[in-house]
């Protein structure tokens, strides 16, 4: 799937691995690893946005932080324009700084709490030399305005702002330097359901008018569905299904897809009696995990291959991607 | 509500703050000072030296000392005080009762104070009345104690005559002291509820009661008032436990007040050691237990804690 | 102190000129250290010379008795003739002296463990902060009262007996720190955004840490110089020839009623001292922390 779209290819993620040591200490060896990221492969298209859904802990952050390499891997590579960000020089690790930028899930405490915004949004250019002086308060005044806010904000403190407006204080300072690709790393979940529409629509904005390719991390999926045009759904370290957003929402094919589905609330009072697929049990730690599908202790399907191994992703349709053995099929009308 | 459960794991902290304490003064006497250098003259002789060393059972090992040292303590038994040769446990009653009441007594005049001064001062923050208010507490806190004892002491005593310079017995010997202690606390105090106030009054819910209706008399006493407390509390349950550690002394000395602090002071003076490992004993029961007794009503005053 | 402007983008010096109390305390903390270091510039006297014609006089403009000296008294003397004035610059020194001692070793102490408690966590984090949490339920000043008695008063014994409760403020502190800073978000966005290793630690996490450490600190110093004070005055501390402002105090106050000079001015030396270092400690804290509520 590389070859025939190498053009529209930014970031390309191959056999993704991620490890925490647990225990251990200065002299004595960690005795085991929690496998935050366990063999990832993915691809993010130029000027599109990736949607990465899952339960809270299941390693999503951590792809954000990889892809980024603000953290060290453990094993596989990553691509960003074709090449590996883990091969870089010193320069070209510069100039990717540039390029990729992360946004948080709580922007605010990204924040030097002793600088004014304008500190905050300009230290990028700064720090690569793209403006200083007048120039860089010009630059400053105009994307507080990209992100709505007023530029007479300047010289305020972000703990006199409102929550969302602190997190476009924190899309501001990401755009700042004009990157082509963003990490949104659940952008909007720790904000007041009031503004969430407000964020979401100036990230859509942003894209449309700066030519950005997002990887936008959230655990929901009607959040990732409006915005993405592609999703991967991952579990406990893993990649369960991978498509087009518009086919994964008329065919699932990972039971867990069609789980995290039936668990949005359906709107329409009419359709509430279609039965829904309510997950029991809990979620498996990461640390050691057994071999064989991490998702078999909580699959209605699991049968004996499952709980022995490790079921590969295969592109099961052209461009739609599950890692099951079973031939499941969810085609019931959910939203 | 687990209160009870919270209660005995503090009192076992106590009792392991207390048995840690005195194995700490216990070998702070015993190895980094030896007593029978202190209590005897430079010329005493040998036989002397050893004869004492005896008498006190310093010549058994030291392992062995500590058990006698702590079972005696455990039985409430703190030995005879080298200095006034009775009980130390006689010794101390006779001066810790007065001091816990008199530095009880700053207390009381510092909350008394300190609410209606913090208050004032909130009521309309950078005015000028909340800048003397501000300079007063400040002054309380930077001010050594003795020193504006002594200055109470040249006005009020030396110049105007009104209270006696020092001595016990009446409640006119009482003032100058309570008063002297209580500044420190007072001024603490003054600038905590100052602040808490401010917050409390910029918080939400003073704006609700405010759309409410609610007069802004009402508001300060009944909303903010009840928050500050437990900020108070703390406060004086702290102070009242330095006070009563030694931080008194000074004071109880500028005015002759035959307390504990004056014991602790005329205790060191004296180098009495079985008589200070008794008072470290006490102050740190004490302590914990007032540590306790705040915990146990911020809890009461405090909806939202619970142990 | 302003409450509803911030400071527009200035100098550290023009922003310590905008807060009046502090500058105020700024300048009279150099000139009272300026005056105590270089001691023998400001006097004539020596602080042990006596001068029995002229016991307990009153603070004075006119020139002493003494033969060859020319410089009045003009703070008075005390029981011994001594010049106060004189006695209080070097006096300062021992006062000076003890706090800076203890409050610098204390605060080294107290940050080494708290860092070392909020970097490595765990067992070691719970044994630090368990000692922490014990002494500070533990009367302190008495422990260091019973090393006082059996090492005897002086100086040294008097800075060692205070080291004993110096340490347990520098320790949350540092530790707090230590923590905010190592789980923050902050040092990850300045990775993010391209800045510098050196840069994220110079420009963001040493001023984070700086500043509250610095007002710990000077508070501390404050607390310490007043600590010395009280015991001097008990007779725990330096002994005499040598003087402090609290053995000053505790020497003088027999003499209240006929010369209450000897003790009104070494309490007001030790008063205006703390009083400054307060001022300053608490303008820095208001200064470099903006969440800090202004009032």
């Amino acid at each position: 799937m590389i070859d025939e779209r190498a053009k529209k290819t930014l970031l390309s993620v191959r056999g993704l691995k991620k490890y925490f040591p647990i225990g251990g200490g200065l002299v004595t060896k960690a005795k085991s690893f929690v496998h935050a990221v366990d063999g990832v492969t993915l691809d993010v298209m130029a000027g599109e946005t990736l949607g990465l859904v899952g339960e809270s802990g299941c390693g999503k952050t951590t792809i954000g932080r990889l892809v980024l390499k603000l953290l060290p891997k453990t094993e596989g590579e990553i691509f960003f324009q074709g090449e590996d960000i883990y091969q870089y020089s010193k320069e070209q690790e510069k100039n990717f700084r540039t390029k990729a930028q992360l946004i948080f899930q709580d922007s605010f405490s990204s924040f030097d709490s002793r600088d004014t915004i304008g500190k905050i949004i300009g230290e990028p250019l700064l720090v690569h030399g793209i403006a200083s002086g007048s120039e860089l308060q010009d630059r400053v005044s105009q994307l507080l305005l990209d992100v709505g806010l007023k530029p007479d904000l300047y010289n305020e403190y972000p703990h006199t702002l409102a929550a969302g407006q602190k997190q476009c204080i924190g899309i501001a300072r990401s755009i700042a330097l004009n990157p082509d690709f963003i990490v949104c790393d659940e952008p909007i979940s720790a904000l007041d359901v009031s503004v969430r529409a407000m964020v979401l629509n100036l990230l859509k904005d942003l894209q449309s008018s700066k030519n950005l390719t997002y990887m936008f991390i959230s655990h929901d999926i009607r959040v990732v569905r409006w915005l993405s045009s592609h999703i991967a759904v991952m579990y406990v370290g893993k990649l369960c299904e991978y498509a087009e957003t518009e086919e994964m929402f008329a065919h699932r094919l990972h039971p867990y897809t069609e789980a995290l589905l039936s668990a949005v609330p359906i709107e329409d009072p009419r359709k509430r009696n279609i039965k829904r697929e309510i997950l029991l049990g809990e979620v498996p730690s990461p640390v050691d995990p057994p071999p064989g599908c991490r998702f078999a202790a909580r699959c209605k399907l699991a049968n004996e291959r499952c709980f022995k191994e490790d079921p590969v992703l295969e592109e099961r349709k052209p461009g739609h991607w599950v890692a099951c053995w079973e031939n499941f099929h969810g085609e019931s009308e959910i939203s | 509500m687990g209160m009870s459960k919270y209660i005995a794991q503090r009192l076992l902290f106590t009792l392991f703050v207390v048995l840690g304490i005195s194995i700490l003064i216990f070998f702070i006497t015993h190895i980094v000072g030896n007593p029978v250098d202190i209590m005897l003259p430079l010329q005493a002789t040998d036989a002397e030296r050893l004869a004492l060393t005896q008498a006190l059972g310093l010549d058994r090992p030291i392992l062995e000392q500590l058990w006698t040292f702590l079972s005696d303590f455990a039985v409430g038994d703190f030995g005879m005080s080298w200095w006034q040769n009775r009980p130390c446990m006689e010794v101390i009653m006779d001066r810790l009762p007065i001091s816990m009441w008199l530095i009880l007594l700053a207390s009381i005049i510092s909350v008394v104070c300190a609410i209606p001064l913090g208050i004032v001062a909130a009521y309309r923050p950078g005015s000028a009345l909340d800048r003397v208010v501000t300079i007063f507490s400040t002054a309380g806190i930077c001010f050594p104690p003795f020193w504006i004892g002594l200055m109470l002491m040249l006005i009020f005593a030396v110049k105007l005559g009104w209270l006696p310079t020092s001595g016990m017995g009446t409640w006119k010997h009482l003032v100058l002291p309570a008063v002297t202690i209580s500044f420190r606390p007072m001024g603490h105090l003054a600038q905590i509820v100052r602040f808490e106030m401010i917050q409390q009054l910029n918080a939400l819910y003073a704006v609700t009661a405010r759309a409410k209706g609610v007069t802004e008399m009402s508001l300060l006493f009944k909303h903010a008032l009840k928050n500050i407390m437990t900020a108070s509390l703390t406060m004086i349950g702290n102070d009242y436990c330095k006070q009563l550690g030694g931080l008194s002394a000074a004071v109880e000395v500028v005015f002759g007040f035959a307390g504990f602090g004056h014991l602790i002071s005329e205790t060191i003076e004296n180098m009495d050691f079985p008589l200070l490992q008794a008072e470290v004993f006490f102050v740190a029961i004490i302590v914990c237990l007032i540590n306790l007794l705040t915990d146990i009503l911020y809890a009461a005053f405090d909806p939202r804690i619970r142990y | 102190m302003e409450q509803s402007k911030k400071p527009k983008k200035t100098s550290l010096l023009r922003r310590f000129r905008h807060n009046k109390p502090a500058l105020f305390a700024g300048i009279v903390l150099i000139i009272i250290l300026t005056m105590i270091l270089f001691a023998p510039i400001f006097t004539n006297f020596g602080p042990a010379k006596s001068d029995l014609a002229n016991r307990l006089t009153g603070p004075t403009t006119e020139a002493s008795m003494a033969v060859g000296v020319t410089q009045p008294h003009f703070l008075g003397t005390d029981q011994l003739g001594r010049d106060i004035y004189t006695r209080l610059l070097y006096g300062g020194r021992v006062s000076l002296n003890v706090g800076f001692t203890v409050a610098t070793i204390g605060g080294v102490i107290g940050v080494v463990l708290g860092m070392l408690a909020g970097y490595f966590g765990g067992w070691t984090d719970m044994i630090i902060m368990r000692m922490v949490d014990v002494w500070a339920s533990s009367p302190t000043l008495l422990i260091a009262l019973t090393f006082v008695m059996i090492l005897g008063p002086g100086q040294k014994n008097l800075i060692f007996a205070l080291l004993i409760n110096s340490w347990t403020l520098f320790c949350r502190m540092a530790r707090s720190q230590v923590l905010i800073i190592r789980s923050s978000a902050m040092v990850e966005s300045g990775h993010a955004i391209g800045a510098s290793t050196n840069r994220i630690l110079y420009k963001h996490i040493m001023p984070n840490i700086i500043s509250p450490m610095v007002t710990t600190y000077i508070l501390e110093l404050a607390h310490f110089i007043n600590a010395e004070a009280n015991l001097s005055f008990l007779g725990f501390g330096v002994q005499p020839p040598d003087t402090s402002w609290g053995l000053m105090i505790g020497e003088g106050r027999k003499y209240l009623t006929q010369a209450p000079w000897i003790v009104i001015f070494p309490g007001l030396m030790i008063a205006t001292t703390v009083l400054c270092l307060n001022l300053i400690g608490n303008w820095i804290r208001d200064e470099f922390d903006p969440l800090a509520v202004k009032l």
